[in-house]
């Protein structure tokens, strides 16, 4: 099942790499190098209208307490223009919170009581002549949640143009692809080997990952230091596990319960656990304490955070590790030899229901070095591995169901399709372009990019 | 609240209009899976294109008939898209790309671009005005109520009448189908889909034919929430919302005509008995906790089942399939 089949490795990334350049070159002009480029890839905003947290303190003179803050700028003529006089009202709950008058260089700064949701609407109607709404639907912004205390809000204003992205930025969406691709990769690896050794399509998988996040969470909350965390959740995320092992599915096996009734039982396992972490984590994301302010700096022509070159680093070392533990050593030539026909590999005296316990324990723990690394991306959340679910099942079955070497490429290509679909289509499709992708694969290659060819119906 | 009046309001939604939706949404997937053994995760995908056929029918001002044809000719195009590919596969193929599926149609419902069709994430309102489901409603104008407990409006009752009419027709179909010959081939599909095709028969094309009536019907139920809520919101499209129907069919017996129907008011009997237990403690639980609590409950009583009784309430362990072979 690891043997690579060179040639189907080579033809898909050569059709890869063709499709992306073709891509480039229809949809966008990747420009000479720009340095004044949006920092960020996901709005593609006018250039000189940044701000950020620092400039926002400077022009208040001092700190900004508890508030919700911005500025409204829209570019006129190529130049930066703000817009002052603008009222700014934020409500919670439909009663009035604050008000504030945008003063001159257009930045607004509105007291709230404390962290919470808030409604943040902005009177078109005070607008200075000249100045435009980009999307005029979005004068009040529901649903406005501060977490950390002050928060930006931003109104887009002016013509929304599509800035010409330079070169950098399709290199970092792709780095950050390759982020996300490697942390789905260190995921679906788990979710590939126990198919291999048990032909279960484990549902519950996404409970894992978020149980790797919480555990990391509660370790580093209560003092132990952040990568020390983890390392005990790897061990907890094992744990978890092998008892998924013990106390459900191996029992199951041994009832000669069909995959198909086993998958179901694993959905109704993965449902009970998501909302008992809701119970006990409750519903709000929260942050790991070590892993705030991270801000973007330049690496070439890049624009990434320390944490992400951390975590492609992590993802790219326990992944080479698991491939040598796989080829080289006799446990990895025993779980291949399960997974390739397990009657035969008892036979030739291999304690094959020990090496799938042992499966299930790399897999508990790599999955929950992944929720870690996925915390690490965004926040630790009840549902953040159902969310990864589904770009999971694609990476898994794009890759081949059941080879680990076919779920890393495959996680690899969805990640980096997932993130840099949004230069060209509207963000809100990327997930949708990651599921398309997986069925068109269906459609011409069942069995996936690396997976055995099988005779199927 | 008493004890007795909690059981009698879960009675009452075991007998209402949801438990009637649920059993309809359930008849067709134990069609797929009940009979001919197609693990279908993405039947919420079905109800989703028959309620948004009933919400874009009327925010185009069309007749309710139109929004019914809508919804049914979009389900048969999607049996068809999701079928022809992937009920060739293994069935671990067809579930996963089902789930894809029908993800795909809420989160393209969601986004901002397709506010124009679908109303983005608000949804479409106002179904009730403008395609009169409630204008024929030969109810008088009343509550109607048994005791002090049992209250139903008018409205409520013309709901029923449809949900719980349409899903005991649909289970009649079922039955006759599946005593026919094409229901013979059907359940031999599930049994050993090899001795079926070594039989001469084209295997595909009847699991094709019973995964388009499933969803069909399923489009149906999509069709009924949507006019019964007189709105239409993609967040009420979720993947939990199909394996609360897969609840439903292996609660009442998959692969047995009954099945989803008696499933269905058990399923909402247990469900409501729960949250009126749990809003009756000595100590406060809140609306959110209850609603994590209940699909926590669904949840394991999904696995449990599977393990302890996988042959549901009516179902024999012979007939089973999922009981393994």
């Amino acid at each position: 099942m690891l043997a690579l089949p060179l040639v189907h490795l080579r033809r898909s990334l050569l059709w890869l790499t063709v499709g992306f350049v073709v891509a480039c070159v229809v949809f966008g002009q990747p420009a000479s190098a720009d340095t004044a480029s949006p920092p960020d890839n996901s709005a593609p905003a006018a250039t000189g209208c940044a701000f950020g947290k620092a400039d926002a303190v400077a022009a208040n003179g001092g700190p900004l307490g508890k508030a919700i803050w911005g500025r409204l700028c829209q570019e006129i003529d190529g130049a930066p223009t703000y817009a002052d006089g603008v009222t700014i009202t934020v409500s919670k709950d439909g009663a009035v919170v604050g008000t504030a008058t945008s003063a001159d260089g257009g930045i607004f700064v509105v007291p709230i009581p404390g962290n919470g949701t808030y409604q943040v609407a902005l009177d078109t109607e005070t607008l200075p002549n000249g100045f435009t709404l980009t999307d005029s639907k979005r004068a009040t912004l529901d649903g406005v949640s501060v977490n950390l205390g002050d928060q930006q809000v931003a109104f887009p204003m002016g013509e929304g143009k599509v800035v010409a992205r330079s070169l950098g930025d399709y290199l970092t969406t792709m780095v950050k692809g390759l982020r996300l691709g490697l942390i789905l990769a260190v995921a679906a690896v788990g979710l590939s080997m126990v198919y291999s050794v048990t032909a279960l399509v484990n549902f519950a998988h996404a409970e894992l990952v978020t149980v790797g996040a919480i555990f990391t969470f509660g370790f580093n909350t209560i003092g132990v230091p952040f990568w020390i965390s983890v390392i005990l959740a790897m061990i907890a995320g094992g744990i978890v596990g092998a008892l998924n092992d013990i106390a459900i599915f191996h029992p199951l096996t041994k009832r000669r319960m069909s995959p198909l009734a086993m998958m179901v039982v694993s959905i109704g396992v993965g449902i009970a656990a998501r909302n008992l972490l809701q119970i006990i984590f409750g519903e709000s994301g929260r942050r790991y304490a070590g892993a705030a302010d991270q801000r973007e700096r330049k690496f070439g022509p890049l624009r990434l955070t320390p944490n992400d070159l951390t975590i492609i680093a992590i993802c790219v070392v326990v992944l080479i590790a698991l491939v040598v533990l796989l080829r080289k050593t006799r446990l990895g030539t025993a779980i291949r030899a399960v997974a390739d026909n397990p009657d035969l590999a008892a036979s030739s005296g291999i304690a094959v229901d020990r090496i799938v316990t042992i499966v299930w324990v790399l897999c508990g723990a790599l999955t929950a070095l992944a929720g870690t690394l996925y915390g690490l991306t965004l926040n630790v959340k009840f549902d953040m591995g159902f969310i990864l679910l589904l770009s999971m099942f694609a990476a898994v079955v794009l890759g081949g169901l059941g080879s680990v070497a076919g779920a890393i490429l495959g996680a690899i290509i969805i990640g980096v399709v997932q993130e840099t679909s949004g230069l060209f289509i509207d963000t809100a499709y990327k997930f949708v372009v990651a599921l398309a992708v997986l069925i068109l694969v269906l459609l011409f290659r069942p069995q996936g990019l690396l997976g055995k060819k099988e005779r199927f119906g | 609240m008493s004890w007795l009046s909690i059981i009698a309001l879960a009675l009452q939604t075991a007998v209402g209009f949801q438990a009637a939706s649920y059993a309809l949404g359930a008849v067709g997937l134990n069609l797929q899976f009940g009979y001919t053994g197609l693990s279908n995760f993405g039947h919420v995908g079905f109800l989703l294109v028959g309620a948004y056929g009933m919400a874009i029918s009327a925010d185009r001002g069309w007749p309710l008939w139109v929004g019914l044809l809508l919804g049914v000719g979009a389900a048969i195009v999607l049996g068809l898209l999701l079928g022809i590919p992937t009920l060739r596969l293994r069935g671990d193929y067809l579930a996963i790309v089902t789930i894809a599926a029908a993800e795909i149609l809420r989160l393209v419902a969601n986004a901002r671009p397709s506010e124009p069709l679908t109303g983005g994430s608000p949804g479409i309102g106002g179904l009730t005005s403008k395609l009169g489901f409630f204008r024929h409603n030969f109810f008088p104008e009343r509550r109607y109520a048994i005791g002090n407990s049992f209250v139903f409006t008018d409205r409520q009752l013309w709901s029923m009448m449809w949900a719980w009419g349409l899903a005991i027709l649909a289970t009649l179909l079922i039955r006759r189908l599946i005593r026919s010959p094409w229901g013979r081939v059907i359940r031999s599909i599930r049994e050993d889909e090899d001795a079926a095709r070594a039989l001469g028969k084209n295997v595909v094309v009847y699991k094709l034919q019973s995964f388009i009536l499933g969803g069909t019907i399923g489009a149906l139920a999509g069709a009924l929430i949507a006019l019964d809520d007189g709105s239409v919101t993609p967040d009420r499209w979720i993947a939990p919302f199909t394996f609360a129907l897969y609840t439903v069919v292996i609660l009442g017996g998959a692969g047995t005509v009954w099945g989803p129907i008696v499933g269905a008011a058990v399923y909402w009997f247990v469900l409501q008995a729960a949250e009126g237990i749990l809003k009756n403690l000595w100590f406060d639980v809140g609306e959110t906790m209850i609603g994590a609590i209940r699909l926590a409950i669904m949840g394991l009583g999904l696995a449990a089942l599977m393990v302890f009784r996988p042959q549901g309430i009516l179902g024999s362990k012979k007939e089973m399939l999922a009981s393994g072979r």
